[in-house]
């Protein structure tokens, strides 16, 4: 019953997706306001109804209503209740629906904000987030919906479908399979909710930019109506992003925390272009430059929302073959086309209202070197990109030598693997790049400014980081490439420092004590010193990766018991085996090992391999020592079966390894203080306080 | 005693000549040292298994990787270099198993076109940099800017 409610209400949120987008668009014309209050209650209602559906799945998941073959995919009797509430995104079918649940939610909060002095804006934004909830629905509905029932035919076969088929009787297996044993861990509670929020709150800064097109507003209103969203949907894709590495070092057990993994990339490349967005926005709102270019990032971080989703969810990773076989690649590949295509057209015709305010005077003015920035983020979009398509078009190739034979020593069809290496190397230098401009950056001036001034500027950072660099050089530090990256992060926390300290001295000046000058300063210019504090969190994480890339070291072995094994100052003892079932379906094989520094004892460590019944599946749960200096990481590999005399461990030594994750934490701090709402109250306070001139340049 | 010292020589003589030939014997019969876990893993990192996908062979947990590695350690033992190793399972599995394609064929393109996309950025970036002071300095002739400043200047100067 409760299902079938969910259903219906699925089916209705639908429809109101094609209503409203087709009243938004007949009530954009003046004198229509009614077909307009229609679209945009159309759109609020979408939330209420899609938040029944899912309710609805989640209530399916938790009463093992194994009908449903979603539920029976992705659940088992074993699992534990939260668990089984995660599972609403543990699957296609599911995922999808949470996906549109949470467009929902921001679409609808969106209308909910005060509309009288922006109404042009609106029909478009409704009809743009309409669309992108339609799309979704659709393919829920039609090809992957959760809703779909087990039915036994007359022959005995078992098949899924959302209506009874004649003659068919209800199937209902005892147990489901079960979750991926790589989904149950505590970070997936978090992990992909946090991925899918960045990936939607992106949507509604792109339905405001399609919104200016259209009605041809070529000032940057959209942008002050969506920085914060955009602040936001960056903060929640950056979240994702640092969870999941944290989860891919606490479950896949290798040892690190980022493999470039196509599937890590997909949720990465839009954090690349709305990161570059970020920061050419502020030359928008401060010299009226770049607003081609900022209408370029916001469209292209929209479709790679589109595109990450489409290649985690179309099997096109897998195979080219998978994705044309899958009812939803197609489908999806011709969204991200169509939508494209019509925003170009639509930038096109815009093209010339959009042209620059201004001109760039120096190579070294703050504008100039954001914009080198935005060149190096689209440089590593494009490695990153190129990196996840060209094995598909390596594969997609085969079909020209099928054609033409005497081409089919190069177009072979033979699938590649673009592994680690290609990215690491691709893009170190330009991470390298982004370093440095973090340093410079902050101390050059807008519009106009000269070697001469960014050199007073600049010069004292840079000469304590240079102390930082020989410090590091006596200390025996030899590797080029770590010296060359600690040195551009002590050069940025250096430079950062100064800049808070330049301004605590200001307001110190005047009177205040230097915690108040420093709260007061922050309070004020919450975007600048709350971006500030993200730098600091992006070097923290920087140190981190460079202690791993450079510095983690590994080996195995097979010990019996009572021998060891020896990293770094560590020494690892094997002194047990142990094997045993547990409620929920797995076979547990624990060893535990002694761990000593230098030769004193440290603790014991538990490595251990879950073996899941259900799916058949193996998980590898590292043993962890860790500290704010390194960490010392062990794996169970292998291991004599019954006598367990012998095993076979991995261990890692990884240096600063979690300076990544307190990096990702101060970065999460910095972009809640420079996203927090209240800052708008004191813009308002402004506005009121200015002038007339300057208040119809703000607005 | 002539005697026993005879056996006693004869019996040094045979035990050397015994214990001679059986050491020889043995050392043609002793294999290699076994390759270690770690060689085995240095040659497997860069190698990916055509089932479990984006999981590099070295740390791969399920059996199929397992006997991989284990082939590896064969090969290893049987004197195969580094190369051969990767030449071995490309011959069998496809280019896809190596964990950096080969530059080889259409695979060039994988290493040409994101130097050659950053290249081409930072020449039209270049390109408008130029453009725009160009402009800048069309708009704002020096001559006038001077002028303006001097005056403003002198206007200073008088009020002093």
């Amino acid at each position: 019953m409760i299902v079938n409610l969910g259903f219906g209400a699925l089916l209705i949120a639908f429809i109101l997706c094609i209503y409203g987008a087709a009243a938004a668009a007949y009530g954009a014309r003046d004198g229509r306001d009614p077909w307009l209050a229609s679209a945009r209650s159309a759109m609020l209602l979408t939330f209420p109804l899609l938040t029944l559906a899912a309710l609805s799945i989640i209530y399916a998941l938790v009463t093992f209503d194994f009908q449903l073959d979603y539920v029976a995919s992705v659940t088992s009797r074993s699992m534990p209740t939260y668990l089984r509430v995660t599972a609403l995104w543990g699957g296609q079918a599911g995922s999808l629906l949470f996906w549109a649940w949470l467009m929902s939610a921001f679409a609808s909060a969106v209308m909910l904000r005060d509309w009288r002095r922006d109404r042009e804006f609106l029909p478009w934004v409704i009809l743009v987030s309409l669309v992108t909830l339609g799309f979704f629905l659709a393919l829920i509905i039609f090809f992957e919906n959760p809703f779909a029932r087990l039915w036994q035919g007359v022959t005995g076969t078992v098949f899924a479908g959302v209506w009874q088929p004649a003659g068919a009787i209800p199937y209902i297996p005892i147990d489901g399979n079960g979750l991926n044993p790589l989904l149950r861990h505590p970070g997936m509670i978090i992990h992909p909710p946090m991925l899918y929020l960045g990936f939607v709150s992106f949507v509604i800064p792109f339905a405001f930019a399609i919104a200016a097109l259209i009605t041809g507003r070529s000032d940057d209103r959209w942008i002050r109506l969506t920085r914060r969203w955009t602040l936001w949907a960056w903060l929640f894709l950056s979240l994702g992003l640092i969870l999941g590495s944290r989860w891919a070092y606490d479950v896949i057990g290798w040892g690190g925390y980022w493999g470039w993994d196509p599937v890590e990339i997909a949720a990465f490349m839009p954090w690349l272009t709305g990161t570059a967005c970020l920061h050419s926005v502020m030359i928008q709102e401060k010299r009226g430059l770049f607003k081609h270019w900022n209408m370029l990032l916001i469209i292209l971080t929209y479709d790679l929302v589109i595109f990450g989703t489409f290649l985690t969810r179309s099997g096109v990773l897998s195979s080219v073959h998978a994705f044309a076989q899958s009812a939803i690649g197609p489908l999806f590949f011709v969204f991200i086309a169509a939508t494209l295509l019509l925003s170009l057209y639509l930038l096109n015709r815009r093209w010339e209202s959009l042209k620059a305010e201004g001109e760039m005077t120096s190579w070294l003015s703050r504008e100039a070197l954001f914009l080198v920035n935005n060149l190096l983020f689209i440089g590593i979009l494009v490695v990153c990109f190129w990196g996840v398509v060209f094995p598909l078009i390596t594969e997609a190739s085969g079909a020209i030598g099928e054609w033409f034979p005497s081409l089919r020593g190069i177009f072979s069809g033979q699938r590649i693997t673009v592994g680690p290496l290609f990215y690491e190397r691709a893009t170190g230098p330009l991470w390298a790049g982004l370093l440095l401009l973090m340093g410079i950056a902050p101390l050059s001036a807008w519009r106009a400014s000269t070697a001469r001034t960014l050199g007073r500027a600049i010069w004292k950072p840079f000469a304590i980081s240079l102390l930082v660099l020989a410090g590091m050089l006596i200390g025996g530090l030899r590797s080029f490439g770590a010296l060359l990256g600690l040195w551009l992060c002590a050069f940025v926390l250096l430079v950062t420092a100064y800049e808070f300290w330049r301004g605590m001295r200001a307001r110190a000046a005047r009177g205040e004590n230097y915690f108040a000058a420093l709260a007061n300063l922050m309070a004020r210019n919450r975007r600048r010193y709350g971006g500030y504090i993200i730098h600091i969190g992006v070097i923290l994480i920087a140190i981190g990766i460079i202690g791993v890339e450079f510095f983690q070291t590994e080996t195995q072995g097979q010990l019996a018991i009572g021998e060891s094994l020896e990293i770094a100052d560590y020494r690892m003892e094997y002194e047990s085996l142990s094997e045993w079932n547990t409620n929920d379906n797995r076979l547990v094989d624990r060893a535990v090992v002694s761990v000593y520094k230098d030769g004193v004892f440290l603790r014991e460590l538990y490595p251990r391999r879950d073996y899941y019944y259900e799916s058949q599946q193996a998980m590898t749960i590292p043993g962890v020592r860790s500290t704010i200096e390194e960490d010392f990481y062990v794996l169970l590999v292998e291991w004599e079966e019954i006598s367990a005399s012998r095993a076979t461990f991995k261990i890692y030594h990884s240096p600063l390894i979690n300076w990544i994750w307190i990096g990702g934490l101060v970065f999460v701090v910095g972009n809640l203080i420079a996203a927090w709402p209240q800052a708008e109250a004191y813009d308002a306070r402004l506005r009121r306080t200015a002038p007339a001139g300057a208040r119809a340049e703000a607005g | 005693m002539r005697r026993l010292i005879l056996a006693l020589i004869l019996g040094l003589l045979l035990g050397f000549l015994f214990g001679y030939t059986a050491s020889a014997v043995l050392a043609q019969g002793e294999e290699p040292p076994a390759p270690s876990d770690n060689e085995v893993n240095a040659i497997a990192k860069n190698l990916y298994c055509p089932v479990c996908e984006n999981v590099p062979l070295d740390v791969c947990p399920t059996q199929a990787c397992i006997q991989w590695r284990a082939q590896i350690g064969d090969l290893l033992a049987q004197g195969y270099s580094e190369q051969a190793i990767y030449d071995y399972f490309v011959a069998q599995y496809g280019d896809s198993v190596l964990a950096s394609p080969p530059a080889r064929g259409l695979n060039w393109l994988i290493y040409v076109v994101p130097p050659v996309a950053v290249l081409l950025g930072a020449v039209l970036l270049y390109r408008r940099m130029t453009i725009w002071r160009q402009a800048e300095e069309l708009a704002a002739p020096q001559a006038t800017t001077s002028d303006y400043n001097q005056r403003v200047e002198d206007e200073l100067e008088a009020r002093r």
